[in-house]
């Protein structure tokens, strides 16, 4: 899969999903192949920026049950990059209480003739749910704490981008652990292809327990940067947390904000990621958001890689028995 | 003079210590005797049951039954909850009473029994609110409702919060003789949770409900039990730390007693990978260790019965998201099945214990003339085929909900018969599997 008209084959054989739910279930001979594709569908766009119309007749539907801008906007340029037609569907849990459950929304949608559904919520699960009740492909992108595979996979797909390897590397994932599903997905993928992974943050953010899933825990930041390759620095959710899990912010940024001071403490060549929207002064200084050493914009663009990646594998046509002409909306899995 | 006739079962008694094969014959609603008690022959009767393989037990007790009526009936009604009691193996159930409204008056204790001798299936005793309208502020009339009938006091679904409160209801049941049943949880400590607190929690990012929720609340009821001399009944026991603490308890004669659940005792929070909201239940599935401390403390007798906490709920409600959904499964028609299979075949316990665990104790516990085949006891019975293999079918339960985390499942052990005051209620038409 190296040409540059890969997207005209059917999808490997080796990537069997009909849907991206979690990063935690899939091998890591998956992983690199979602990687390999979005190399591949980054150079085939010119970094992002052409279209090539492989999904052109499909439907994808952004079905937002939780606020965002960013994955929302990445996903419709990433499906429209594959010629593909968006509808978004944004609501609140809470305006579906007239009785319509998200299962009947989204049967509805489906009853419409789509192809993909990329589902949002702020509950742990739904997209597996979502994944039992219907035949088109379920993407996830972000559902509660638990997991976000596509913000994993951009965020690995950045740091090989840049390092050029993963296995070996160490990555710390600095913050909120207890609600970042970006951390969960990042767990699973880097420790998948061998990187080792340090949570740092307080206690009450960072569970010793951790260690059972294979990765490192650290409450002292200033102790395991040196070490670091690279820190992805997580946002403090503050909207899902029920008691504060620190005294003040002003508490947490002394001891775990990414400042310009312990930026000088760490290796020259120190990675930033930090998934965003960052809370600036919080996280992380606008000092070292800035700097070059930040992969924070080079996040967002590698993100329409990594779904563009993701929408065709999904939606994209399958070898042999069930496939049939490119562009004729029959080859999707049912 | 209607007699009927149970030949040739394993007679399981053990409030006689009773294990024999032999026959049980009833008359007009009352046990007459266990073989040829008087040394007049067995043999004729207007009815007989061929037991020959089964065992033949004093009818199954369920101390801990949501039966929704009145309020939410599209769960469950007083008649659906009680065919599946029937069905299950189950000759009495007890209501608990967060109905809407609560069980908290005369008048609603009289409207349960008028709708239980209506429906004309099992035994209903009724549990009602320790405080008024479920509130956790006041003491409701327990007297009164004793006088209408309830057998034991409980808020159940919410734990009795104020601590004064639940030292001042303990104090005032004595008087009655009446247990408190408590749902045990420090609220500050499982808010917002959906499931055991632990690795699997984390990894799938749900909120957690720790041990220590239920722990903690259990320590201040044993204290409180204590110290007023009060019968306190620890309901559905999950944690591992529990069973300890109940067991200290009892052997500093405590007045304490406890129940767990099938589910308790069989599945794990690892079910909940699947994010399936039939898993979710108050207290959760906890983790192996746990299940292994449940059961050794019911095969040591630390946790005196098994009750199922059967709580119904509509599909459509268990379809919402998992933190929207319920919590609360069924419990009554597997109840058997998941004893059996995890406890009795697998040696932990013996059939003698079983029954005890299941009708005499939950009787003793509730003051209830049950749990005994004893001559002239009202002749409540359960055939149980402790071979039979069969597969759970939601779509074929008696509840009016479907909301089980074992369809599908194969179990062993399955009620047969069910005699309620010498009348068979419920007969199993379906033919053994081959």
């Amino acid at each position: 899969m190296t040409s540059d008209s890969f997207y005209r084959e059917p999808v490997p054989a080796e990537w069997a999903h009909r849907h991206l739910l979690d990063l935690e279930r899939l091998t890591p001979d998956e992983i690199r192949l979602l990687l390999d594709t979005a190399t591949l569908f980054k150079e085939a766009t010119g970094g992002c920026r052409r279209k090539l119309g492989v999904l052109s007749g499909f439907t994808v539907v952004n079905l937002f049950f939780e606020n965002s801008t960013r994955t929302r906007v990445s996903f419709a340029l990433a499906a429209r990059r594959l010629g593909a037609d968006t509808v978004d569907f944004t609501t609140s849990s809470s305006s579906l209480s007239k009785g319509e459950s998200f299962i009947d929304t989204a049967r509805n949608l489906e009853a419409m003739g789509i192809d993909a559904v990329v589902v949002r919520h702020s509950t742990p699960g739904t997209p597996h749910l979502l994944a039992q009740h219907l035949q088109v492909g379920v993407i996830n992108a972000g559902d509660g704490p638990h997991e976000h595979p596509t913000q994993g996979l951009l965020d690995i797909f950045s740091i090989r981008e840049r390092l050029g390897r993963i296995e070996g590397t160490t990555v710390a994932l600095v913050g909120d652990i207890a609600h970042s599903r970006t951390a969960r997905s990042n767990i699973w993928g880097l420790t998948k292809l061998g990187a080792r992974v340090i949570l740092c943050g307080p206690p009450t953010l960072v569970s010793d327990r951790w260690k059972e899933c294979g990765v490192e825990v650290s409450h002292d930041l200033d102790a395991i940067l040196p070490r670091c390759d690279v820190v992805n620095l997580l946002r403090i959710q503050f909207e899902r947390q029920s008691t504060r899990p620190f005294p003040s912010v002003q508490e947490y940024a002394h001891l775990y904000a990414m400042t310009g001071e312990r930026l000088r403490q760490a290796r020259d060549d120190l990675l930033i990621l930090a998934p965003g929207p960052i809370n600036r002064g919080v996280e992380v200084t606008a000092e070292v958001a800035d700097c070059s050493r930040s992969l924070i914009l080079d996040q967002v663009t590698n993100g329409l890689a990594v779904r563009m990646a993701v929408l065709w594998l999904i939606c994209g046509p399958r070898a042999a028995p069930t496939t049939t002409p490119l562009g004729s909306h029959g080859g999707r899995l049912v | 003079m209607a007699t009927l006739l149970i030949r040739g079962g394993r007679v399981v008694d053990p409030s006689q210590g009773v294990d024999r094969v032999d026959d049980v014959l009833v008359r007009d609603g009352l046990i007459v005797s266990i073989g040829h008690g008087g040394g007049q022959p067995i043999g004729r009767a207007d009815e007989t049951i061929e037991a020959a393989g089964l065992v033949v037990c004093p009818g199954l007790v369920d101390m801990h039954v949501h039966l929704r009526e009145p309020g939410r009936e599209e769960d469950e009604t007083i008649e659906t909850g009680t065919r599946a009691a029937l069905a299950g193996g189950f000759t009495s159930v007890a209501c608990i009473p967060n109905t809407e409204p609560p069980i908290d008056t005369q008048a609603a204790v009289e409207f349960i029994r008028q709708k239980a001798t209506r429906a004309d299936t099992c035994n209903v005793f009724v549990v009602a609110c320790v405080s008024r309208g479920r509130e956790g502020k006041e003491l409701a009339e327990i007297g009164r409702l004793v006088e209408a009938g309830a057998v034991a006091f409980s808020d159940d679904g919410s734990p009795v919060y104020d601590a004064e409160l639940m030292r001042r209801a303990l104090e005032y049941c004595r008087m009655f003789d009446k247990p408190v049943l408590a749902h045990e949880e420090v609220l500050e400590l499982s808010r917002g949770g959906i499931m055991h607190e632990g690795l699997v929690s984390l990894v799938l990012g749900l909120p957690g409900m720790p041990a220590a929720a239920e722990d903690v609340m259990i320590g201040r009821d044993i204290t409180l039990a204590e110290t007023t001399g009060g019968r306190v009944h620890v309901m559905h026991v999950s944690t591992a730390g529990g069973v300890a603490l109940i067991r200290d308890a009892k052997r500093r004669g405590v007045r304490i007693t406890a129940e767990a659940c099938p589910h308790h005792f069989t599945l794990t929070d690892e079910s909940l990978r699947g994010f399936d909201a039939n898993c979710k239940m108050s207290p959760p599935l906890r983790t192996a260790a746990d299940v292994e401390a449940i059961i050794t403390g019911l095969a040591d007798g630390t946790i005196d019965c098994i009750a199922t906490d059967h709580a119904p709920h509509a599909r459509e409600k268990k379809l919402l998201e998992i933190d929207r959904a319920p919590f609360g499964i069924l419990g009554l028609e597997t109840a058997v099945g998941l004893t059996v299979t995890r406890l009795v075949a697998t040696g932990r316990i013996g059939w003698p214990r079983m029954v005890e665990a299941m009708s005499l104790l939950p009787s003793r516990i509730l003051g209830i003339a049950r749990g005994t085949l004893q001559p002239g006891a009202v002749a409540d019975i359960t055939l149980i085929d402790p071979a039979r293999s069969w597969r759970v079918d939601r779509s074929r339960l008696c509840s009016k909900s479907i909301n089980t985390p074992f369809d599908g499942w194969t179990l062993q052990g399955r009620a047969v018969a069910t005699i309620v005051a010498g009348r068979i209620k419920y007969r199993l038409r379906e033919p053994a599997a081959p």
